[in-house]
């Protein structure tokens, strides 16, 4: 039975629906916070400021992620900036234009209330960063720089030479660590979320697996944050660190969150191009670089002279050429969509014809080498290191790659999933970034969540249920323990001879050609078949070996794998379901004669929230119609 | 290219541990990590237990991969973490031994993977700006000068990954501690608890069973991110100050 979602957004004025809504919030009494835990899961940008934020106002928290230790989660590999309406730079940006902005990036498909709650917070954010001694890139003045970034005519973006993502973690890192050495916060590293446990439907706890000892451990709260990342990893290739995955989301589903948007993905246009067979991520270039860097491709198909002999003449700056206002600066998505046009028209430059150039010496000749290398030094020095090409000398070569997902769990207003006392923040929900997110809107939207919307809404329900209390001791533990252990038995007792690894690159390739830049009916079809084979051939030819009784990395990721084998499925039903081209979702059978995306107002203009039905068994689609106010809905246009 | 690895085999932190030497191929556009990929494939599929190692981000920046390789942290490149590090830096027919981080405070749990929670632990100790959030003004309320806010993110490059104390013959943490001391030593926000953090975290780092520099400079050498040993000279200076004149009590 289909079910129409509600988004509990505030009526009212769109500017003052979060003050309202923070008003019309039942509280906890800062005395009686101690009596509540919350079990936060992950220590990216969302999970790190959530779980200090919440110790700091008294309650009980308990982290966990899966590497050594919460400085490491892949947040810190963000390197161009962070967006805040500050509007320090004096050319006219506002709360307002930073959420126009953002929905109109998101291609119409975000809701308005999130995504100015969004906007607001965002000059609060740069003011906690700042304070808490995150040494964002300063002017001679002494006060702060800014940047501009795709989707943008304004300067909004705060950033720390090449490593933003880095600095913005390291100060969640030391206010979470300030409240583990004053006992507000429980660490636990190395733990791997295994399941939720629910308690009279509501979420009330977690099942970890302790990946040194290969333990199952159980631990009781009054509420449980997902900050757990994207699925981005489900095409094997793409920017996101190895260890990122979708386990601790998918298994929420199967419990009854339901997944939003899954077909929503972001393909960055600026990645270094794959090398060989033996690749195991891919590495990005920050958008940043668009600001001096200029993309072309030689006008003659096949041309296969050095960059260097190509005249200007012979060069074809497509963006620039196709997007006069906004050049080079495009947002992600168009520029990814162009880049794959100009390789399938033959235009692509490289050994693989699967790259376009992104050329500095312009800026190089204008600004001087020093001035880009005060810019780029860092950017530059990777490109160099993995390719043993030098950029100042000859253009990059680029190629879009799997980076981020839009999709995530549902959420409403409050960031509470379908499933009472489950939150879900960052990029693990779905909220705020429609069907394509804009550069350096990613550390905004995970340290809103974390800083700024959570502390405030989790009274919603703390304050608002009554909870009695729960033990580890309750069956619901046992139950979700045992089948843990069971899913665990069944990994190390197929008895094929595939491992996981290559599984996984098989799936990616076929998510990739399926349901990557360009999609269509009789492609998604096709994968949807291939998927389900793949699984099957999972089941029966995989081999991890060792114990599931100690640290053993083959079964973690047998693990992770045998969930992307069935998340992709509901992302390729996804992507067939929605019979528009909006954003990251480009379906070929939906586009302008000058080949841009074509929405279909009429028809989806809604949230698409799957609801899991058990692997092999259609899911059932479930709608939250979006409902715009106060942008009028328009063709995406940067010409 | 054909090359033969020696790689520090343990099966658990009670294991004594032993080399074993593999034979393989790589590609030179490989990096280091995707080589070792393509040998744990090789060795699944043989039945034998794959290298256990750590990794994340395998972009330089998250601190998780490790490797002390031919005696070197991090491996030959300078300024270049393991993950970053590709196969045509190395020759045809190389052998190359492939260690974890070695240091009483980085016990091993398993092969090549190590423990580092004795950093978190220094940081706990004082390495932050006690501000709850919500409680910050204006982030141009505090204009700071360009030259001490470019010290401060040299500083603040530190990735955690414990190269330096792999490479000190002394397995001291002075470098990883005195990064974070600087940082906020070069910063108005981190005035306020100056000496208590300098004090704080220099007395974790020993708790942690770390050991003391005596000035071989090997953990910049190392330092994939060039964190300089002058932060360890004003560590020195914060925590001598501190002790000579204490906060008021």
């Amino acid at each position: 039975m289909s079910q129409t979602l509600d988004s509990k957004v505030p009526s009212g004025d769109l500017a003052d629906k979060w003050t309202k809504h923070k008003f019309d919030l039942k509280l906890v009494n800062p005395s009686n916070r101690r009596k509540f835990t919350v079990l936060v899961v992950g220590t990216g940008l969302a999970g790190g400021s959530a779980a200090a934020s919440l110790a700091e106002m008294g309650y009980n928290v308990k982290s966990f992620c899966i590497q050594d230790s919460p400085r490491r989660a892949h947040s810190i590999a963000a390197q161009g900036g962070i967006n805040s309406a500050k509007n320090y730079t004096n050319d006219g940006d506002s709360v307002y234009r930073l959420f126009y902005d953002t929905i109109k990036g998101g291609d119409y498909r975000s809701r308005e209330g999130n995504v100015h709650r969004l906007a607001e917070v965002s000059t609060g954010i740069i003011d906690q960063c700042v304070a808490q001694g995150v040494p964002f890139a300063r002017e001679y003045g002494g006060l702060l720089g800014n940047r501009s970034f795709g989707g943008a005519q304004v300067s909004r973006t705060f950033y720390a030479r090449g490593q933003t993502g880095q600095q913005l973690l390291l100060g969640a890192y030391s206010a979470m660590m300030r409240q583990v050495h004053s006992g507000g916060i429980e660490l636990f590293t190395r733990r791997e979320m295994i399941d939720l446990v629910k308690v009279d439907g509501v979420a009330r706890g977690i099942v970890v697996r302790n990946l040194l000892t290969g333990k199952l451990e159980r631990h009781a709260g009054d509420a449980v944050l997902l900050c757990t990342g994207g699925y981005g990893n489900t095409f094997f290739l793409s920017t996101n660190a190895k260890a990122s995955n979708v386990t601790a989301a998918w298994r929420a589903h199967k419990r009854g969150a339901f997944f939003a948007n899954p077909c929503y993905t972001q393909i960055h246009p600026t990645c270094i191009p794959v090398s060989g067979d033996h690749q195991s991520k891919l590495t990005l270039m920050s958008e940043s670089l668009r600001n001096d860097g200029r993309v072309w491709v030689p006008k003659e198909k096949g041309d296969k002279r050095k960059a260097a002999d190509i005249p200007d003449s012979d060069r074809d700056y497509y963006l620039e050429r196709k997007y006069p206002s906004f050049g080079n600066l495009v947002p992600r998505d168009v520029a990814s969509r162009n880049a794959k046009q100009v390789c399938d028209s033959g235009q692509g430059v490289g050994s693989t014809g699967q790259a376009v150039f992104l050329d500095f010496a312009d800026a190089i000749k204008r600004d001087g080498r020093s001035t880009i290398e005060a810019r780029y030094g860092n950017l530059f020095q990777m490109y160099e290191r993995i390719t043993a090409e030098d950029p100042y000398k000859m253009p990059m070569r680029i190629f879009p790659a799997v980076h981020y997902t839009m999709g995530g769990l549902w959420v409403d207003y409050n960031l509470e999933s379908t499933i009472p006392g489950l939150f879900v923040l960052g990029e693990a929900n779905f909220s705020d970034h429609g069907a394509n997110r804009l550069g350096a809107s990613a550390l905004m939207q995970g340290l809103a969540d974390g800083y700024f919307v959570v502390p405030a809404t989790i009274a919603s329900h703390l304050a608002g249920r009554a909870l009695d209390p729960v033990t580890t001791d309750h069956p619901a533990f046992g139950a979700v323990e045992e089948e843990a252990r069971l899913s665990t038995e069944r990994l190390l007792n197929v008895g094929g001879n595939r491992s996981a690894f290559d599984l996984h690159r098989e799936l990616g390739l076929i998510c990739w050609n399926h349901c990557g830049m360009g999609r269509n009916e009789k492609g998604l079809k096709e994968g949807l078949e291939k998927i389900r084979a793949l699984r099957d051939v999972f089941w029966n030819e995989l081999k991890v070996p060792g114990t599931g009784a100690e640290l053993n990395q083959s079964l973690e990721h047998a693990g992770r794998v045998a969930d992307f084998m069935e998340f992709s499925e509901v992302m390729v039903a996804d992507a067939l379901h929605r019979e528009e081209s909006c954003g990251g979702h480009f379906r070929e059978e939906h586009q302008s004669e000058e080949n841009e995306a074509k929405r279909n107002d009429e028809d989806f203009c809604y949230v698409a929230a799957w609801e899991f039905q058990g692997v092999n068994k259609p899911s059932t689609l479930h709608k939250e119609d979006l409902k715009f106010e106060n942008v009028k809905l328009t063709t995406r246009s940067y010409k | 290219m054909k090359l033969t690895l020696e790689i520090w085999r343990q099966s658990g932190p009670n294991d004594k541990g032993r080399f074993e030497t593999y034979q393989t191929v790589a590609d030179p556009d490989m990096s280091f990590l995707e080589m070792l990929d393509e040998l744990n494939e090789g060795l699944l599929t043989d039945g034998k237990e794959p290298v256990a190692f750590d990794h994340d981000c395998r972009e330089g920046i998250c601190g998780m991969c490790s490797l002390v390789l031919n005696g070197q942290p991090h491996g030959p490149e300078a300024l270049t973490t393991t993950c970053q590090l590709h196969m045509r830096k190395f020759k045809d027919g190389d052998r190359i031994t492939i260690e974890p981080f070695r240091a009483d405070a980085f016990p091993v749990s398993r092969d090549l993977v190590v423990e580092r929670d004795s950093f978190d632990r220094i940081i706990a100790a004082g390495g932050y700006v006690s501000i709850n959030t919500g409680a910050a003004p204006d982030a141009h309320g505090l204009p700071i000068e360009k030259d001490k806010a470019e010290i401060a993110m040299d500083a603040a490059a530190c990735i955690g990954c414990g190269a330096c104390v792999a490479a000190c013959p002394n397995a001291a943490a002075m470098l990883f501690t005195s990064a974070k001391i600087s940082q906020l030593a070069m910063l108005p926000q981190g005035q306020p608890e100056r000496k208590k953090r300098a004090l704080a975290m220099v007395d974790q780092m020993d708790a942690e069973n770390f050991g003391t520099c005596t000035n071989h400079y090997e953990c910049m050498a190392a330092c994939p991110k060039g964190v300089s040993v002058a932060n360890i000279a004003r560590m020195n200076r914060e925590y001598m100050g501190a002790h000579v004149a204490p906060a008021p009590q």
